[in-house]
């Protein structure tokens, strides 16, 4: 017998002086061992930003917990650990590094769910079973890019052509 | 079939702005044996105090406005009780003003009211909130009037069991006009997100300045299914 599940209903514009607080977009310091800064924009179908306040950004793996909101360019920054090698599913099988990402924002009804893989992990993505059951074509978005200060950009496009592939796990 | 279907459709044209934010392609599916259940966050961030549930008491004098206690069960969809859990909540004030910046500001702030509180639910999942009575209100021109509604966000055990929704009250006729709760498809589903004023709790002879009228909102997360999903 299974009970009604409360849907989900939109995380609206109002959230920040409630779920927000300073620093609360980092989970380690710049020269930490495995210390990345990630950015990205988030955008909707025709290439606008989601800017401030409308929405807001989770990152998160193990005891790491990051929460970031975008700013007038719908941009989000967050500090965080680069998750060691040695994932592993239950049953054994081999995961590349990686972490969660969930979005909430003004006009989505519910969370829309990614993972942002590392491109210096060519070898594990190219083995990845969570990536290998995403079309090709869009396997890219999943990965950060490089940037030239040693960060990592993930954009994440809610609608549109390019649009990031998000999961139900 | 999947427990999301519960959920609203990331595209709903009533409610405009999904329009260009509602992702198009379909989710990738994933064996639900891999991350279905995996641990959700811990958030070492988010230290919760005793009194963070009473939003009456966070400032100088008590707010303007019909204070309540709200109170619920978080469960599974097995209906068991979610122990220790962070529910963070968020409201408008009694005008129907919030006290974030992004608050359009057609209605005036309270100053003994901010609008914000958390809890961990306890070891049979009950949370217990006391606060005032929101006011529905209108958004900035050309969007919606929104029923009296209440924010919250829970975290779960699981990663399936992440959920930020909003609570409605019983007998508020917004209620079948707003387009962010039609969008829910379920009829049982909408009534599941809308609080029942309790008569039995609530000491209507009793008085005093502390007394508020009882609302009683369960609070049904995704994971954990009793049927197997394929």
């Amino acid at each position: 017998m299974s009970t009604q599940q409360s849907p989900s209903q939109t995380i609206g514009p109002m959230y920040g002086y409630a779920l927000y607080a300073k620093g609360m977009n980092r989970s380690t310091e710049p020269g930490e061992p495995g210390a990345v800064l990630i950015r990205g924009a988030v955008l909707d179908g025709e290439g606008e930003p989601v800017a401030h306040p409308d929405a807001l950004v989770e990152v998160w793996y193990g005891d790491q917990f990051t929460r970031a909101r975008t700013d007038a360019f719908g941009v989000w920054h967050v500090r965080v650990r680069k998750p060691e090698a040695g994932l592993e599913l239950p049953d054994g099988t081999g995961l590349a590094p990686y972490l969660h990402a969930t979005v909430w924002a003004r006009g989505l009804m519910k969370q829309a769910e990614t993972r942002i893989y590392f491109p210096d992990e060519a070898a594990a993505n190219a083995v990845d079973p969570v990536l290998a059951r995403v079309p090709e074509s869009r396997r890219h978005t999943l990965v950060a890019v490089p940037e030239d200060d040693g960060g990592l950009r993930f954009d994440i496009r809610l609608q549109g052509g390019d649009e990031t592939v998000f999961f139900d796990f | 079939m999947s427990q999301l279907d519960a959920n609203p459709p990331y595209f709903h044209p009533a409610y405009l702005i999904t329009k260009k934010r509602a992702p198009r392609e379909p989710l990738v599916q994933l064996p639900r044996g891999w991350f279905h259940d995996l641990a959700g966050p811990t958030f070492g961030h988010l230290a919760v105090k005793p009194t963070d549930n009473d939003l009456t008491i966070q400032h100088d004098g008590p707010p303007q406005g019909q204070r309540i206690v709200l109170s619920g069960r978080v469960l599974d969809s097995d209906g068991r009780g979610v122990p220790n859990t962070l529910v963070e909540i968020w409201q408008a004030n009694s005008a129907g003003r919030y006290v974030d910046r992004a608050d359009p500001g057609f209605m005036p702030l309270d100053p003994n009211f901010t609008g914000a509180g958390r809890c961990m639910t306890d070891h049979q999942g009950n949370y217990r909130f006391t606060t005032i009575r929101p006011a529905a209100y209108a958004g900035p021109k050309g969007t919606m009037f929104r029923p009296a509604h209440i924010h919250f966000s829970l975290f779960g055990r699981t990663l399936s069991e992440r959920l930020i929704t909003q609570c409605y009250f019983d007998g508020d006729p917004l209620i079948e006009h707003d387009p962010i709760i039609e969008a829910v498809p379920d009829p049982k589903g909408r009534r599941r997100l809308v609080a029942r004023f309790d008569g039995e709790s609530t000491p209507l002879t009793s008085g005093g300045e502390t007394s508020a009228l009882s609302y009683n909102w369960d609070i049904v997360l995704r994971g954990r299914s009793a049927t197997p999903t394929l």
